[in-house]
């Protein structure tokens, strides 16, 4: 018995090391690439319209204190 | 651009409204972070006219921004924006004279795709009577695990020049030759997008900003109470810290629905060393028509707290270090309740243009500040007790889009 528990122990030692480097490596893709249709119809784009969300950006942020964090890139300007 | 009667230290022109540095981030925004990299954007083109109209404010203009693809790698793009402003705002009202004036913005920006990385970069410049603005951003996106994520970094840097408007003796407008300030930003900002399922995407957000420089409104001015004077309150400039970091992530969660439809749920969490904190929620509900219509609903509620340095009626003059009445400063609840729709169309005598659209978006904002009051009433109510003061404004955008 206890050859047996000392030989699990040393089995659990070497797969450490193995479980780690699996760790490691890329993760297989869980959505296949001939299963992301619906993310090539544009109603799933997260900026359909970049004319308008950029615009209506520069509405709410003339208005608010808040700013940053949503995807865009604004210029300067004085514009409240 | 606002003016200031020369020499006299009172406002004789308008009264614009938030500070320089605030202004500094706003205006056109590029996309940088595509929503998955490893793809160009379309070749397309955009004109739309837009108008905001609430608060004794009228601001229209055109936008037009053009994308086209140079070669299998390259994709250009161009916006022009313009801002025509007749505003008669509460602020103006209060130590000020109404006042009209354009802000002209050009950009330019390249995308370059190389195997899974996509390297962004572009250049915005924005001028108007008092303020000419310079920013500079750079990008790179990469595809990671199957596709399956994209990681975009940025940074972004700008260099602003502030100006105050006086009337002239002779009674034209220009620039205040003894006021000439400088604003510099900074921005840091990691972007993610992670399909989840075969119906679902997440898009994170961080950015990290600070500015640096004149971050006041040259016109703007605080109240404090003068028991005796008028209506019991006098005006003083205002007097801003000359540095601002702030940090704000967001989430963004869309999900195709089963008979094609998209829902999006978004969450913005916001902090600044001004002692701003802001929360932001929206939903967004695109629903297509057959194949010619979209519709699109949405909501989204805004929540602020107010700066530490932000009074709406400060007990006296040089009541402390700094000291600010920027309603964008104050604490107030925002609610917006937006509609849009779009039409697809193929262009009948231009087979080429196979993808057209005309599209129609009206927004109604509702912003109920809790400690910005109507100060025009202090003669009625007396200084501090008038009613808060409430905005009510309609936003339209009318575009048309031409995929080629």
């Amino acid at each position: 018995m206890r050859v047996a528990v000392r030989l699990a122990s040393r089995m659990l030692l070497a797969a450490l090391p193995l479980a780690l480097l699996a760790g490691c490596a890329a993760p297989t893709p869980w959505v296949k690439p001939y299963e992301r249709e619906h993310f090539a119809d544009p109603i799933m784009s997260f900026n359909r319209d970049p004319v308008s969300s950029v615009y209506l950006d520069h509405v709410f942020e003339s208005r608010e204190g808040a700013r940053g964090a949503t995807g865009s890139v604004g210029g300067g300007c004085g514009c409240n | 651009m606002q003016l200031r009667a020369g020499g006299s230290g009172v406002h004789g022109g308008s009264a614009r409204a938030l500070s320089p540095f605030t202004r500094t981030l706003l205006a056109l925004g590029i996309a940088v972070a595509p929503a998955l990299a490893g793809v160009l954007p379309e070749d397309r083109a955009d004109v739309m006219w837009h108008l905001y109209k609430g608060g004794d404010i009228t601001i229209q203009g055109p936008s037009v921004l053009v994308r086209k693809k140079v070669g299998d790698n390259l994709s250009l793009s161009a916006n022009y924006y313009e801002d025509m402003i007749s505003s008669a705002s509460i602020d103006v009202k209060l130590s000020a004279s109404p006042y009209h004036e354009i802000r002209r913005q050009e950009s330019v920006a390249a995308d370059y795709l190389h195997g899974k990385s996509t390297y962004s970069a572009g250049f915005i410049t924005s001028k108007e009577p008092d303020y000419k603005a310079n920013t500079e951003y750079f990008a790179v996106s990469q595809d990671m695990f199957g596709d399956l994520t994209t990681l975009t970094l940025g940074y972004r840097r700008g260099w602003d020049r502030v100006y105050r408007d006086i009337k002239a003796p002779q009674g034209f407008i220009e620039n205040d030759p003894t006021f000439h300030e400088r604003a510099d930003h900074r921005g840091y900002s990691l972007s993610l997008a992670q399909i989840l399922t075969r119906n679902a995407i997440l898009g994170f957000n961080y950015e990290l900003l600070t500015d640096q420089g004149y971050l006041a409104n040259p016109y703007r001015q605080i109240r404090f109470l003068s028991p005796g004077q008028g209506a019991g309150f006098a005006l003083a400039g205002q007097v801003y810290p000359t540095t601002r970091t702030s940090s704000s992530a967001s989430l963004q969660l869309k999900y195709y629905l089963p008979y094609r439809a998209a829902l999006t749920g978004q969450y913005r969490f916001f902090h600044d060393t001004w002692g701003i904190t802001a929360r932001t929620a929206e939903v967004d509900y695109t629903h297509p028509v057959r194949k010619h219509l979209i519709f699109d609903g949405s909501f989204r509620y805004y929540h602020q707290g107010p700066a530490d340095f932000y009074s709406d009626l400060f007990p006296r003059a040089n009541y402390q270090n700094f000291m600010a009445r920027d309603r964008e400063l104050a604490a107030f609840n925002s609610y917006t309740v937006g509609a849009g729709a779009s039409w697809l169309f193929a262009m009948p005598f231009a087979p080429a243009l196979g993808k057209n659209s005309i599209n129609l978006r009206v927004d109604h904002l509702m912003i109920d500040y809790s400690d910005f009051r109507n100060a025009l009433l202090a003669g009625t109510y007396g200084a501090g007790n008038e009613p808060l003061y409430k905005l009510n404004a309609n936003i339209f955008q009318v575009f048309f889009s031409i995929w080629f």
